[in-house]
């Protein structure tokens, strides 16, 4: 006990020499702290009433000759899909110079809330997430008039979404978080699902694959950025292992994937099936890392489109020589879709304020 | 109510035993706070990052894997500021206030990388200079014979706070339909309330007395001051102990995850796993304290690895899910109740107060160094071998771990140079 009372912890939180009293000090902090739940009340209060209820039936279905796209812009429909009628033709100079001063906005909001969203071919395919303990995500499949058919639940993020062009097959793409084994990796579970049977492929990384000709096991293996050709049994995807990421072709009805490519992320298949868009890393780190380029399948040949900034988006192809995609919103605000033609031609802002665009044929 | 008995607890704290000094009160009050404001963040930045801004989440590992490399050698520097002069307090502050105003930062930012990297690294680097001289503020303001029971308080009430934070994040998120400026908003004015509480309840240089200040000279090299401690040779055994078990820990990330490849529960549940993990923690970090400080520190440290060994095993051996979930989630809290406050408490009488600090920096960036070298070992051999025979690995890597430091640590760790 003498040793406790030549220890320095005696008295320490009473009066300090010249310090303000405990009476003092507990009054002072029970008014902070009142001050500082008034504010944080204040704003929820006021964040909460920002916010639209998620669930109103969807205002328009799916058409043709329309854009859809996830609503980012701030205000009304915010997170929720809108869509515009798509310019007659994205292709030639007077399309072009068209859209280097934007038409005033005639987007019409209130489709579904979804956090990724595709359509084609009378399906649409929504990514949506419930905020709750824990947080809930769903894939959910749309008909033609964006009513809701199936819903499945999901962990993690969304983050990819397609539809194959009959609308046919879909598939999805999902960040897991908590997984990742080094702080610099991510997880991806990446999900396909034949609309016509209902089966069901929730994490495609058991696929048997073929990494340069040789039959290739690694429990590594991520895949993410699935999009299927016309026949809806050919697709492809990108597979990462051991830090490189490649292009696979895969076979729905044989159930086996090949790597045909390194450094190739995200692809898409144009309508007619001849060249796939893709992201190529382009630089090490997490600076500006990506680079928009046109694979094609033919001959195999490569080149990067006239964007320059770094792309960390799956391209959608409005017609076979237009590509859209997402890069973040100019102020740091959400997201704008931008187009540029595939075979050289200067990026154009679509829309303002918006990810996920989808043309509907 | 902490606060209305704190001061109470500590004017009284030389006299009454079974009570935890006031400080330490104060110091798990504020850390129960903070970490509710931090953990808040921690649980809504990959969303915000994905949803929000359409960023990927590369960038932000990115920036998590630089920025932990950062802490390390800012943890040694508050360490080593603190010593100097006997700024515990001024050191952790700062730390905390850091933290706070990081938040601020987030909303400010918007969406641009620039802004969100500057606000994360102001974030880490908060947390790295305020953890050593916290530790140290607590064993200095514990009786050496009651540090076991101090940090176990101080490490329940920081865990409390640990699994709060989520819990309120998503709350807000869910009210609000995913508005994550009101969770930044939110966890700010949590922070800043736990810098108030700090100012107003945690002793400061006066009244932790002239033996907890440095008498430095200038004359001494930096890198020499800081690595002074490991001169002591007790001190550097423990160090030494800590470091061989930390290189031996494959990571809970690790483990939960093979819990889900073994089970193959619904995924949708994965996150709420580290929360049984937690809970298990809170319930047994004083028991533990307060069995070392009966019987001695080292027991139960030992013990502690000893039931991560057990966690090990049993996802080696055990089929029935049940038996398996509970076990292993309950064994890794086991261990991290018998580890972590009672690391601190094993090394504190081995430090003299005026370098407690920076002993307790060097003590705790070694250990988080081999423990990420061992999770990238894992890592490693999981990619080449598989699940199975990696983990069959880490078991016999871990046992030898356990025996190495069972000879290393010292036997008689009552050597007070507090008093």
């Amino acid at each position: 006990m003498t040793d406790r009372a030549s220890a320095p912890a005696e008295g320490t939180a009473g009066k300090g020499p010249g310090g303000p009293s405990l009476r003092a000090r507990v009054i002072a902090i029970v008014v902070a702290t009142a001050v500082l739940a008034t504010v944080a009340v204040v704003y929820t209060v006021s964040a909460a009433r920002r916010a639209g209820s998620a669930d109103t039936p969807s205002a328009f279905g799916l058409d043709r000759g329309q854009l859809y796209f996830r609503s980012t812009r701030e205000g009304d429909g915010t997170g929720r899909v809108a869509r515009l009628p798509a310019a007659p033709s994205a292709r030639g100079a007077a399309a072009m110079s068209a859209e280097a001063a934007p038409a005033p906005d005639r987007r019409t909001t209130g489709g579904p809330a979804c956090e990724r969203f595709h359509a084609a071919g009378g399906t649409a395919l929504c990514l949506q997430r419930r905020p709750g303990i824990p947080p809930a995500a769903y894939a959910v499949v749309l008909d033609g008039r964006l009513r809701e058919k199936r819903r499945i639940a999901l962990t993690g993020i969304p983050n990819r979404a397609r539809v194959s062009a009959s609308g046919r097959m879909l598939s999805w793409t999902m960040f897991a978080t908590g997984d990742s084994y080094a702080t610099t990796a991510f997880s991806t579970r990446t999900s396909i699902l034949d609309t016509r049977t209902g089966y069901l492929i929730k994490n495609m990384e058991d696929i048997p694959l073929t990494l340069d000709g040789r039959r290739y096991h690694s429990p590594d293996v991520n895949y993410w950025g699935v999009t299927f050709a016309r026949d809806d049994n050919r697709f492809y995807a990108t597979v990462s292992t051991k830090g490189r990421t490649y292009l696979v072709e895969g076979d729905m009805r044989r159930w086996t994937a090949r790597t045909l490519r390194e450094n190739l992320e995200c692809p898409s298949l144009s309508p007619d099936n001849t060249r796939l868009a893709f992201k190529k890393r382009v630089r090490e780190g997490a600076r500006d890392p990506w680079r928009l380029y046109v694979l094609d399948l033919r001959t195999m040949r490569e080149h990067p489109v006239a964007e320059r900034r770094s792309v960390d988006d799956q391209a959608a192809w409005l017609d076979d020589h237009t590509l859209a995609y997402a890069l973040p919103g100019s102020g740091g605000k959400g997201s704008d879709i931008w187009t540029v033609p595939a075979d050289g031609g200067a990026p154009a802002l679509r829309v303002a304020g918006g990810s996920s665009p989808a043309l509907v044929r | 109510m902490y606060l209305a008995t704190t001061g109470a607890a500590a004017a009284t704290s030389g006299l009454t035993r079974g009570r935890v000094a006031g400080p330490v009160l104060a110091l798990g009050t504020v850390s129960l706070v903070t970490d509710i404001s931090s953990e808040m963040v921690t649980a809504v930045l990959p969303l915000y990052f994905v949803l929000q801004l359409g960023l990927s989440p590369l960038q932000f590992g990115f920036l998590d894997g630089l920025y932990n490399g950062v802490t390390a050698l800012v943890r040694l520097l508050g360490g080593h500021a603190a010593d100097r002069g006997g700024r515990h307090k001024l050191v952790a502050g700062t730390g905390y206030a850091l933290s706070a105003l990081s938040r601020l930062g987030l909303l400010l930012a918007g969406g641009g990388t620039a802004g969100i990297g500057a606000a994360l690294a102001a974030d880490r680097i908060g947390k790295g200079v305020r953890t050593a001289p916290r530790d140290a503020l607590i064993s200095l303001s514990s009786p050496p014979d009651e540090l076991g029971r101090a940090f176990g308080v101080h490490r329940a009430m920081d865990t409390t706070g640990a699994l709060l934070g989520p819990l309120a994040a998503f709350a807000l998120l869910w009210a609000t339909a995913d508005a994550y400026d009101a969770v930044f908003v939110v966890s700010f004015c949590v922070g800043l309330l736990g810098v108030l509480l700090l100012i107003a309840f945690v002793p400061g240089r006066d009244a932790l007395g002239p033996v907890a200040a440095a008498p430095t000279g200038p004359r001494v090299p930096l890198r020499t001051r800081i690595t002074e401690p490991l001169r002591d040779a007790a001190f550097r055994r423990i160090m030494l102990a800590a470091a061989l078990l930390g290189a031996a820990t494959i990571g809970d990330s690790f483990v939960y995850l093979l819990l889900q490849k073994q089970l193959d529960f619904a995924v949708r549940w994965f996150p709420l796993l580290p929360l049984g993990t937690a809970a298990v923690y809170l319930l047994l970090a004083v028991p533990a304290g307060r069995l070392g400080d009966r019987i001695g520190r080292r027991v139960p440290f030992l013990l502690g690895h000893a039931a991560l060994l057990a966690a090990y095993v049993l996802l080696l051996t055990v089929g029935d899910g049940i038996v398996l979930l509970a076990g292993v989630l309950g064994l890794v809290g086991v261990f991290y109740a018998a580890t972590d406050g009672v690391l601190m408490a094993l090394a504190g009488p081995a430090l003299p107060a005026a370098r407690r600090a920076s002993g307790m920096a060097l003590l705790q960036t070694g250990q988080a160094l081999s423990r990420l070298l061992a999770a990238a070992g894992f890592g490693a051999a999981w990619t080449l071998w598989g699940s199975g025979p990696a983990l069959v690995a880490a078991v016999v890597v871990l046992a030898a771990a356990l025996a190495g430091a069972a000879a290393l640590l010292p036997r008689t760790e009552r050597r007070s140079s507090c008093s």
